[in-house]
């Protein structure tokens, strides 16, 4: 701790922090620009200057830079002295003078730090009267508009795209007045974290383009603390709707999840929401019905053998909303058969086994990591974003020792050059972690785990050991295995992307024997699932759509309900065919039509997540809330209240179903206190989810009705549709979007929310953790070591993921469908040379011949055919596998 | 895209010894770039890209490089480079008038060439000889205390391109 004085008033604060981040974090308004705190200081900006006097009899003092400033005991500064606030007015007045002024055209208007900068220092006349210097703009694909006009040449963009996200095809260009920041040429940003430029940037250079085809103001978007469905990572969002659309997705700061940083996928993946593919109303044998008719006739089909098929991509509240309409023998989750294998094999690990669960604040602590089998960067982007930064603690470890401040981002790097912790990834193909990687082994599922159950045998000789082992696997496990042994805080990650339970397995292995070299103290294991709720799905059941096929064939099959699930994304059409043709019914419950919502006699409109509330569980297993931006229009319900109305049980609200849930299974027990429930009142009010600028509010409808109509009641939520209420002391978990009177931007505003700037949100990070102490059971081994797997016949088929593409819905989003790539085969080079096959490779999969343009991959495995998951008719269910390639003329 | 039909052999060559120096081999970035340039004036995209391939950057990276020197020409230049110096000193004993009798006598503006190659007109900063303000450089040559008809000898010298007005 230290004793400072600011402006005459002393504070004890932390020691060692740079100045700025502790005059924000004791909510001074001190303006800024180039610092960030994911970030760290650069000094390039010089907006943060303040005074600093050496002692008590110094009047005088001299200009420093805040961000720059370590604070330490007995430091005096003045934020007000007239000349610190002159320089500060004067560096704005300079970095305005080649701005364009273009605010009302613009589309950071509104929520710009830039413009709430320029208010707080006072700037508020110009006078420079000369020309501006201007650039050409460049395309840079379908996520991000470039208006390099607006530049205040902060180095944000670059730092953020370069440095912290491992981003190449971003940089700065020319110098002085001149300074582009851009690409080489035009052309799409690859960098799959490239939309976070748009909130990085303090001024409207970089925008959201997919907002812009339908913009509006900040101020004008309704908005709700929303959770990503796109994977199971559970990044916290903001969503923002005007006029019934979904019209963007921003950042939501949860220090434990995605801190300040979304993935793409997540962010431009909102599109389904408006698409044409939505189910808007109820269809009964392909005709529109009322709600009440299809209500009637659904009740109807419940008599007799009903069976209801979940989804891990619902919450779980619409799960169990299902679960107890069939009863739970009758319910059935509804992955595929391997997922369902793999979600249990992970959930007996992380229930059982002494391994700790880690945040993604957790991950970045790690300073060793084994990768097993996951290709992070297409499957869990955010976590490999986390792990970019866990990479860097060596050279954090490397300051500390020079005594360079870790917030001294520039000599931090200049001193470590290119010194990284170890980060080792044993994957199938190249991954965008490699480049960060100190060793890279490929190989095929069967490869990776002998590996995985080999460096577990190095580490403590008495797990399995792995017979046969390459001499240069040999070496590979003895590498990684010391490297972990010799970390503070080891980290393994592993998961689903291989489609193989020997890896699930060998990571626990190897977790195992890290804990026995530990006396058994947790060690972090983080598994990536595929879906927003794959995890919470599985500990409420762990059966297959093929289990409810098997079930259907016991029995004579009534009804069948199947809730937010594309069965053909699980199963081999055939078998999903002829489980419908052997079903009396097929009710379909979801929001979007696909393959089996076209099998459905009986279709209901239910809601996505922009229009519901419900609880999600991530792959930390964080029991997380969303809640509705907007209500369903027309027909649209929320998918559980169909269930409800149908069942005899009925809930009164999302809350009574979600502690139904809790008490009818304990272990989530927890999920009520994911978020306060909709009874929870600030000061007697609701938390409105409009901002208190909303305009046009008395007229937007006046097309259909003269008088303003009144808000929809939402009975699910403490949240209001409408722009009154509670605006202060909300809890974290509430808070549809962060203001603070003269912080507009919401990247800075949110340093209003936290308890320190870059820390936890005041009132604690949103969310539950249900994995927090395993059950210290006596794991054993798993001891089945696969073969290394070659086989002259037969190929073996691995899983090839795209971040862009492999995931269902955000694929549905117009911009991000511009980036997803046919669907394609890969194979060696050599392999394709042998085989003599050029530009197409016919595959027999599940009994079906694909002919599919062929990539020739070097990083591949030989031996193996890599089948691009997820895209096109290509499902991951369907892999790993072996599989015939069929030759020219063999072909039927 | 075939580097060597890009850059010659020779380029090549003395570009990897160049890196070759470095543990890192984007360290050679400038020296890369002035090699291209010796052999052929500027830097083409085409040749930036090979370039960044031979030192394991990307095409940004290098051309974050390229563009904040202003002596690594991105676009062709004429035969002779003439460099106005533009900062105080000059700036104070009329390096206005020189450039615009420059602009003048050539036909062009800064940053622009003459139509048949011969010269490019191009701003600089402090050439470091403001004692003898106004000055120029051209190719490798300074030009001190410059007036007009030091510029119209100069023009002499290197062949006259312009019609007389
Ligand atoms: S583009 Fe934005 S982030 Fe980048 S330097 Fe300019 S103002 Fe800063
Ligand atoms: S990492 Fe996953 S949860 Fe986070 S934004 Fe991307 S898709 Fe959404
Ligand atoms: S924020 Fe301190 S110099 Fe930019
Ligand atoms: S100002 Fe021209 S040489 Fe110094």
């Amino acid at each position: 701790m230290a004793k400072i004085t600011v402006d005459g008033q002393t504070y004890d604060v932390k020691a060692g922090d740079n100045l700025l981040k502790t005059c924000l974090s004791l909510r001074l308004d001190l303006p800024y620009f180039c610092w960030h705190p994911a970030l760290g200081s650069v000094g390039a900006c010089r907006q943060c200057a303040v005074v600093q006097y050496k002692d008590e009899s110094d009047a005088q003092g001299r200009l420093v830079m805040a961000c720059m400033t370590p604070v330490t005991e007995g430091l005096r500064v003045s934020l007000e002295a007239p000349q610190a606030r002159e320089f500060r007015a004067g560096v704005i007045e300079f970095l305005m003078t080649n701005h364009p002024h273009d605010c009302p055209v613009c589309e950071e208007g509104g929520e710009c730090h830039l413009q709430d900068m320029t208010v707080m220092t006072g700037h508020t006349f110009r006078r420079y009267r000369g020309l501006k210097r201007t650039h050409r703009n460049q395309y840079l694909g379908p996520f991000i508009n470039h208006e390099m006009n607006r530049c205040i040449a902060c180095y944000r963009c670059v730092r953020v795209y370069r440095d912290y996200a491992g981003g190449k095809d971003l940089d700065v260009f020319a110098s002085r007045n001149n300074v582009y920041f851009g690409r080489f040429e035009d052309g799409v940003l690859e960098n799959e974290f490239s939309g976070n430029l748009v909130e990085v940037c303090p001024t409207g250079v970089f925008t959201d383009r997919t907002f812009s085809q339908h913009y509006v103001r900040k101020w004008d978007l309704q908005h709700a603390p929303s959770i990503c469905v796109h994977c199971g990572v559970g990044c916290n969002t903001s969503p923002g709707e005007r006029y019934g659309t979904l019209r963007r997705i921003v950042n939501r700061y949860n220090g434990e999840v995605n801190g300040y940083f979304l993935c793409d996928r997540g962010r431009f993946g909102y599109g389904f929401v408006n698409s044409e593919r939505r189910i808007r109303q109820p269809m009964l044998r392909g005709e529109p019905v009322s709600g009440e008719t299809a209500l009637a006739h659904f009740q109807g089909l419940l008599g007799g053998h009903t069976i209801g098929i979940g989804s891990p991509r619902a919450s779980l509240e619409v799960n169990f909303a299902l679960r107890e309409l069939v009863g739970a023998e009758h319910f059935y989750a509804g992955f595929a058969q391997g997922e369902a294998s793999l979600a249990a094999a992970i959930l007996d690990v992380l229930r059982h086994w002494p391994v700790h669960n880690p945040s993604l604040r957790e991950v970045e602590q790690a300073d060793a990591v084994l990768i097993l089998g996951e290709d992070v960067a297409n499957t869990a982007p955010r976590v490999a974003l986390a792990l970019r930064q866990a990479v860097r603690n060596r050279a954090f470890e490397r300051a500390d020792r020079l005594k360079i401040p870790r917030w001294q981002d520039a000599a931090v790097r200049e001193a470590a050059q290119g010194e990284k912790s170890p980060l080792f990834v044993v994957a199938p193909n190249a991954t965008r972690l490699d480049d960060i990687a100190e060793a890279i082994c490929r190989g095929t599922p069967e490869d990776i785990a002998r590996l995985g159950l080999a460096i577990a045998n190095r580490i403590d000789a008495s797990a399995p050991a792995v017979a046969d082992l390459s001499q240069e696997d040999e070496h590979l496990a003895e590498l990684i295995g010391d490297t972990l042994t010799a970390a503070a805080h080891p980290l393994i990650v592993s998961g689903t992307g291989c489609g193989s339970l020997s890896v699930v397995r060998a990571a626990a292995n190897i977790a195992l024997a890290l804990s026995n070299r530990r006396e058994g103290r947790a060690v972090d294991l983080c598994y990536v699932v595929p879906e927003c709720n794959t995890l919470g799905l599985a500990m409420m059941d762990e059966r297959s759509v093929k289990d409810a096929f098997a079930a259907a064939k016991t029995r004579d099959l009534n009804t069948v309900i199947v809730l937010e699930n594309d069965l053909y994304r699980r199963a081999d059409a055939g078998a999903v065919d002829s489980f419908f043709n052997g079903t009396r019914h097929v009710v379909v419950i979801d929001h979007i039509r696909h393959g089996t919502a076209a099998k459905a006699q009986l279709l209901l409109p239910g809601s996505t997540f922009a229009e519901t509330e419900g609880t999600l569980v991530s792959l930390e297993g964080r029991a997380q809330r969303f809640y509705s931006v907007m209500p369903g229009s027309g027909e649209i319900r929320d998918s559980w209240r169909w269930l409800a109305d149908a069942a005899a049980k009925r809930w009164s609200n999302i809350d009574a179903l979600t502690a139904a849930c809790a008490a009818a299974l304990p272990e989530f027990g927890p999920i009520r206190n994911a978020a306060p429930p909709a009874g929870f009142r600030v000061e007697g009010e609701k938390v409105p989810r409009e901002p208190h600028r909303y305009s046009g509010r008395t007229a937007m409808f006046a097309n259909r009705e003269i008088h303003e109509p009144k808000p929809p009641d939402d009975p699910d939520s403490a949240l209001a549709f409408s722009m009154e209420g509670a605006s202060v002391d909300v809890p974290p978990a509430l808070l549809p979007f962060v203001w603070a009177p003269g912080w507009n931007s919401h990247q800075q505003a949110v340093n209003k929310f936290q308890d320190e700037v870059g820390g936890a949100l005041r009132g604690g990070d949103p969310g539950v953790r249900l994995f927090e102490s395993p059950e210290t059971a006596e794991p054993r081994w798993f001891d089945e070591v696969p073969y290394r797997l070659r086989d002259e016949a037969r190929w073996r088929a691995i899983p090839l993921y795209h971040v862009f593409g492999s995931e269902e819905l955000s694929a549905l989003s117009p911009p991000l469908a511009e980036r997803v790539p046919a669907a394609y085969a890969a194979l060696h080079p050599e392999d394709a040379e042998r085989l003599g096959v050029g530009e197409t490779l016919a595959v027999r999969l599940n009994e079906r011949v694909v002919r599919l343009p062929l990539r020739l991959e070097s990083s591949l495995p030989r031996g193996a055919v890599g089948i691009s998951a997820g895209l096109a008719g290509l499902f991951r269910s369907d892999l790993p596998a072996w599989i015939a390639i069929e030759k020219e003329g063999e072909r039927p | 895209m075939n580097e060597t039909r890009i850059l010659s052999e020779q380029e090549t060559a003395e570009i990897l010894a160049a890196a070759g120096h470095y543990p890192d081999k984007s360290a050679a970035s400038v020296e890369a770039l002035k090699i291209v340039q010796k052999y052929r004036g500027w830097v083409s995209d085409e040749a930036l890209k090979t370039v960044a391939g031979l030192l394991e950057m990307s095409p940004d990276e290098l051309d974050g490089v390229a563009t904040f020197y202003n002596l690594i020409f991105r676009r062709p230049v004429g035969e002779n480079v003439i460099l106005c110096c533009d900062s105080v000193s000059c700036w104070m004993l009329g390096a206005d008038r020189i450039r615009e009798h420059l602009s003048e006598r050539l036909g062009i503006g800064l940053g622009e060439t003459t139509a048949d190659g011969r010269y490019t007109l191009l701003p600089i900063v402090c050439l470091g000889a403001c004692d003898r303000a106004p000055v120029l450089m051209v190719g490798e040559e300074l030009y001190e205390d410059v007036d007009e008809s030091k510029i119209d000898e100069l023009l002499k010298r290197n062949g006259q391109t312009w019609t007389d007005r």
